[in-house]
């Protein structure tokens, strides 16, 4: 009986983990048939609508907007995050529980509310409808996810590490940037490459403060207003494999290796 | 030492603290001071008027809309707790600490990975000559429609979910203490007995957490119910979404979404309340 369950548990965790890849590997699939309507069976190979992608100039822009988002979307949400995230750890002072909510609430409001609410303050400032806007709506959204994984590597530092460097003369800024930022270099690392992704994979926020400046995500959402397009699936394609890379990249850098080496028990990915 | 560290730890905590507050609280709370401002020749106008709220919330399609964005994430909640709980039980109880993480790694990425054109990818599953149709045919099943209905809004939810509340569940199911299930066996409690008498009520605040976790992304997002729900009857997002795109109205779609954080706050400090409250 309990052998029965334990493979029946097995065998619905697979099937679940086919679940969440069917959708990803069936665009994958599609994107190579002949056929423009994504039904079996597959009528042949093209690479059709790759090209289609690569010489369409608005989705070409699209990649160009969404890189010069991501990346200094990446950096400065990181930097943020450290900054918050070593707040939490290091400091005792009134309000922190506040300050801590409010660095990690941004993922819980629903994206639509977050796009209005940006869409309208920021064209009050007048910044709506320029890349900028992309930029730091987005900073928003992806500094919770850099703060929490900086903050799971600083909870793994010996207390002592600081104390020792204090002891030696070293000041405050001295030890930061010699002991405790060596010491979360490849969780910030991979806070980098994980908010990449957010921001590279984010289309409601942007959808509504972008104005014309499409970002890829804001392009295929534009193409799904429109009629059934083969040319979603070798967009989502690329988008999927990036993301993809980005994220197992990052977490290869947070946790796995690393858990083992400073001794205290593992935090979860 | 206190004032020393006070002095020094502004540097640090101001950009994050400054930044939060002008780029995601602020504009939080200018959504509720819109929400009482008009339009006057499709421009937005400072003024204190009820009439935005008034003409919401009078209007029975609002509310029509609320109830379906309501029932649909709690379906989302309820469906998605009951999926991942036997993979979450799989991996927390029956798999090394080793091959836990990297499961727990393969359910990390695609929560990071395109929502957008992975609930387009479902449409060629769910179509009516879609995929599993097509699988349906080959059993003998007459054909379902399945897109464009509330159980395709469903899958695109699940699609959202699972990853995150799957995680959540096992990382809460794995800290249960081993002992207790153990001792439960001991005593000859049947393994029905020992799921809802010890490892249920033992894992409630994970079940609980994650079930809001599912909750909340279920009630906001707009592309599920949109691209494999038919968007008919809208939901809130959907409203919120044609008052502002098309309507220009968004003094209007703004009281849509206060009334959407409101209801969510509200139904957090209920589920926190379930999940850790019973307990000394």
């Amino acid at each position: 009986m309990l052998r029965f369950a334990r493979w029946f548990g097995w065998a619905y965790t697979a099937y679940t983990f086919v679940f969440i890849l069917a959708p990803i590997v069936a665009s994958l699939v599609f994107s190579f048939n002949a056929d423009r309507f994504p039904a079996l069976p597959l009528t042949g190979f093209t690479a059709d609508w790759y090209r289609a992608t690569f010489t369409d100039p608005l989705i070409i822009e699209a990649f160009q907007r969404s890189l010069m988002v991501a990346i200094p979307v990446a950096s400065l949400s990181t930097v943020l995050g450290f900054c918050a995230a070593y707040c939490d750890y290091r400091f005792v002072f009134r309000g922190k529980s506040l300050f801590s909510l409010l660095m990690l609430l941004p993922p819980t409001i629903p994206a639509v509310i977050m796009g209005l609410g940006m869409l309208s303050y920021l064209s009050r400032i007048n910044i709506a409808g320029e890349i900028g806007a992309v930029l730091i709506s987005h900073v928003v959204i992806a500094l919770p996810f850099a703060m929490a994984m900086i903050r799971l590597r600083l909870a793994q530092m010996d207390d002592a590490l600081e104390e020792a460097s204090w002891n030696l003369h070293a000041s405050p800024a001295q030890t930061l940037w010699h002991v405790v930022i060596p010491f979360c270099k490849q969780s910030l690392i991979a806070s980098f490459l994980i908010t990449a992704a957010v921001s590279f994979d984010e289309f409601a926020v942007a959808w509504f403060v972008s104005g014309l400046n499409e970002t890829v995500p804001v392009r295929v959402l534009v193409f799904l207003q429109g009629q059934v397009s083969p040319v979603i699936n070798a967009i989502g394609t690329v988008v999927f494999s990036s993301s993809i890379l980005l994220v197992a990249m990052g977490m290869a850098f947070s946790g796995v290796g690393k858990a083992k080496q400073s001794g205290a028990g593992g935090s979860p990915a | 030492m206190s004032s020393n560290t006070l002095r020094r730890r502004w540097p640090l905590l101001l950009p994050p603290l400054l930044w939060q507050l002008a780029f995601f609280l602020l504009p939080l709370l200018f959504l509720f001071v819109i929400s009482f401002w008009s339009i006057s020749n499709f421009r937005l106008q400072p003024d204190l008027t009820l009439k935005n709220w008034d003409f919401m919330l009078s209007r029975s399609a609002f509310w029509s809309a609320y109830g379906h964005t309501w029932v649909l994430a709690l379906g989302a909640a309820i469906v998605t707790t009951c999926c991942s709980f036997p993979a979450a039980c799989s991996l927390a109880f029956t798999v090394p600490e080793r091959t836990r993480k990297l499961a727990l790694m393969f359910l990390v990425v695609p929560f990071f990975t395109s929502y957008l054109v992975r609930v387009y990818s479902w449409q060629a599953f769910l179509s009516d000559n879609g995929i599993v149709n097509a699988l349906f045919g080959v059993l003998g099943i007459d054909p379902l429609p399945m897109l464009n209905t509330n159980f395709g809004s469903l899958v695109g939810y699940v699609t959202l979910s699972l990853p995150l509340v799957t995680l959540v569940q096992t990382m809460g199911l794995a800290q249960i203490d081993r002992s207790l299930i153990e001792a439960a066996q001991n005593l000859r409690a049947g393994p029905v007995r020992t799921l809802f008498n010890v490892i249920i009520p033992l894992g409630k605040p994970s079940l609980v957490v994650g079930a809001l976790f599912a909750f909340i992304l279920a009630f906001g997002d707009f592309v599920a119910p949109t691209y494999l729900g038919g968007g008919a009857p809208p939901t809130l997002s959907n409203l919120i979404i044609d008052t502002t795109k098309s309507g220009q109205q968004w003094p209007r779609a703004a009281v849509v979404a206060i009334v959407m954080i409101l209801t969510l706050v509200a139904t957090s400090l209920v589920a926190v309340r379930l999940a850790y409250g019973r307990r000394k």
